[in-house]
């Protein structure tokens, strides 16, 4: 099996708010991210670094099945944050810390408060980074609630900037009227990083027994059907934010990743297809990058960022 | 390749064909779906009780027309509510997923408890045509739940064929546990390969035999489905998702998850409980 960055090229290594990385592709959060052993395995497939499931301050068992349902190009899907619980979860996340990549700590609260005092026991457990889930778009009063007002979503960033010490990322969800004036908002109150995007909100139907699929009825799309949304939410949003932008949203292949890169994403973030093409989609992703660099003769990942805006 | 067909996990809507009662808590339902037809003897599905719940069964049996059984025991809401369902009612059906029991032809022993029965029946109809020999260790809590037992006795007749049963009360066969005999059989026979399943401490127990006596051996194991391909992570044991690198798994592999294995699983928050 390949060591970690053993693509060997400097190429691909970048620098996202004080995060290193070898390579610019991500564990999107929601994705296997419960333990460091299943984590090993998705940092064993190249990912150069790790997004956790979203932790909040309570457990939560999640909605009962059917929790994520097959569309034609994506899945649907409404688990409804099932966690341990931050203070259970932060064994988990010292066990993370030995993966070896960065490792970005994802955190939902039901207040401002809460988010400021699980993002401060992350970090204190040894999380690199937070990634503030501002946007899951089934379970209500948290997430997209919070992700959908720039005056709640800037209060909650401000708290947690006070209290912690590390990069915060910001999650943005795609189900809003201007994402761009949530992501200056986000940036305003001190966000070191977007992500665009998560999931959109999506159901399905069977016909037979004239019934909404998911428990919870309404879930959030994912994978390839999305990707074309998340391409547009990161090009508005590079337009007027300085900070790094971590694309979201169907990535599975290199191309996808470079038509990200283009579009202002300075990293990508990968998930649904893993389920697609298992843990080394991310390997796969990387060397299919590097390949186009080298071809193209730009020297570092960084040199594409963006490029599409000069057109 | 670890791909996955987009096609068995769209969720396909069918009508139940036939119900039939195994035990009284026991009920076997049959149904068309031509994705699950062509399941291997191990692999689950994922069946949705409209408007309920959606559970991951073992597949019990393909049919030559292409119908499809599963076994399910009354546990809980999702079961209760299927075992009020008739046939003519629709289900739904994802799958079939995870991997399934190597085909081996030598001496071989099958250890099977409770509901664990089910994907056994499958290998066992699916081996013998070309098994040198089958021995067949079943066990329940009482007669009554001794799954699939006529049938068994049909198909494991002849001398290179036995079927052992065992019961904690004493109402048939063996008193004690399908874990009694084993030291005996595999003390005496070498066997090539042991399959086992059924409640996780009992495989816990054949798997430490079969360990003893150095004897290749495979498990199915179950935890907690969400998705069932690989990205929820409600399944893991260790490093491995039941859903994908399972459900069936080799002694090598049991080794490396041994203090999770027969003791521990993830509940639905995620946390790691008791089994």
């Amino acid at each position: 099996m390949a060591v970690i960055g053993s693509l060997g090229t400097d190429r691909l290594k970048v620098n996202l708010a004080g995060l290193k990385l070898n390579n610019p592709t991500m564990l999107a959060s929601g994705i296997l991210g419960y333990s460091a052993e299943t984590l090993s395995s998705i940092v064993a497939g190249g990912a150069g670094a790790v997004v956790t499931k979203s932790v909040g301050f309570k457990p939560r068992k999640g909605y009962a099945n059917p929790t994520v349902v097959q569309a034609d190009f994506g899945l649907i899907n409404a688990v409804g944050l099932p966690n341990p619980g931050i203070s259970e979860f932060v064994r988990e996340i010292r066990e993370m810390k030995r993966l070896g990549v960065p490792l970005i700590v994802s955190v939902y609260g039901f207040s401002a408060e809460e988010y400021a005092t699980v993002a401060k026991k992350a970090v204190g457990a040894g999380a690199d980074a937070l990634e503030l889930n501002v946007s899951c778009p089934h379970v209500k009063e948290t997430g997209s609630e919070i992700g959908q007002s720039p005056e709640v979503l800037a209060e909650v960033v401000g708290k947690v900037k006070a209290v912690v010490d590390r990069p915060v990322l910001v999650k943005l969800s795609p189900n809003v009227t201007d994402l761009v004036e949530i992501a200056e908002a986000a940036v305003r109150a001190g966000a070191d990083g977007i992500t665009a995007i998560n999931t959109v909100r999506a159901m399905a139907i069977d016909v037979e027994t004239a019934m909404p699929i998911l428990s919870n009825k309404r879930g959030g799309l994912s994978g390839p059907a999305v990707k074309p949304i998340a391409l547009r939410c990161v090009y508005d949003v590079y337009e007027r934010v300085k900070v790094p932008i971590m694309g979201c949203g169907g990535v599975t292949d290199w191309r996808d990743a470079v038509e990200f890169f283009l579009a202002g994403a300075s990293a990508v973030q990968i998930g649904t297809a893993i389920a697609l093409k298992g843990p080394s989609v991310f390997r796969s992703v990387s060397r299919g990058v590097d390949a186009y660099l080298k071809k193209k003769g730009f020297r570092s990942v960084n040199e594409i960022v963006g490029l599409s805006h000069r057109s | 390749m670890s791909a996955y067909r987009i096609a068995a996990n769209k969720l396909r809507t069918t009508s139940i064909l036939s119900v039939r009662t195994e035990s009284p808590t026991v009920t076997t339902f049959t149904f068309k779906d031509r994705e699950c037809a062509r399941a291997k003897p191990g692999q689950f599905l994922m069946l949705w009780i409209p408007g309920v719940d959606e559970i991951p069964l073992s597949i019990l049996d393909v049919g030559e027309d292409g119908a499809v059984s599963v076994t399910v025991k009354k546990v809980g809401e999702a079961t209760e509510a299927l075992h009020r369902m008739k046939a003519g009612d629709f289900v739904g059906v994802r799958g079939p997923f995870g991997n399934s029991f190597t085909r081996k032809k030598g001496k071989i022993l099958i250890v099977g408890g409770g509901t664990g029965m089910a994907p056994l029946w499958f290998l066992v109809k699916r081996l013998l045509p070309d098994v040198e020999r089958l021995v067949f260790v079943m066990g329940a809590k009482t007669e009554d739940e001794l799954l699939f037992m006529d049938g068994l006795k049909k198909m494991l007749i002849g001398g290179n064929r036995q079927l052992v049963a065992t019961t904690e009360d004493g109402s048939c066969g063996i008193t004690g546990l399908c874990t009694e005999p084993l030291d005996r059989l595999l003390t005496n026979e070498r066997f090539d390969m042991v399959y086992t399943c059924g409640p996780e401490p009992m495989i816990r127990k054949v798997f430490e035999l079969a360990e003893k006596c150095e004897v290749s051996f495979e498990a199915s194991l179950e935890r907690l489905m969400r998705c069932a391909i690989g990205l929820c992570g409600s399944c893991v044991i260790g490093k491995y998702r039941v859903c994908r690198d399972g459900p069936i798994f080799t002694s090598k592999q049991l080794r490396e998850v041994e203090a999770e294995f027969g003791s521990s699983k993830r509940d639905f928050d995620g946390k790691r409980i008791p089994l």
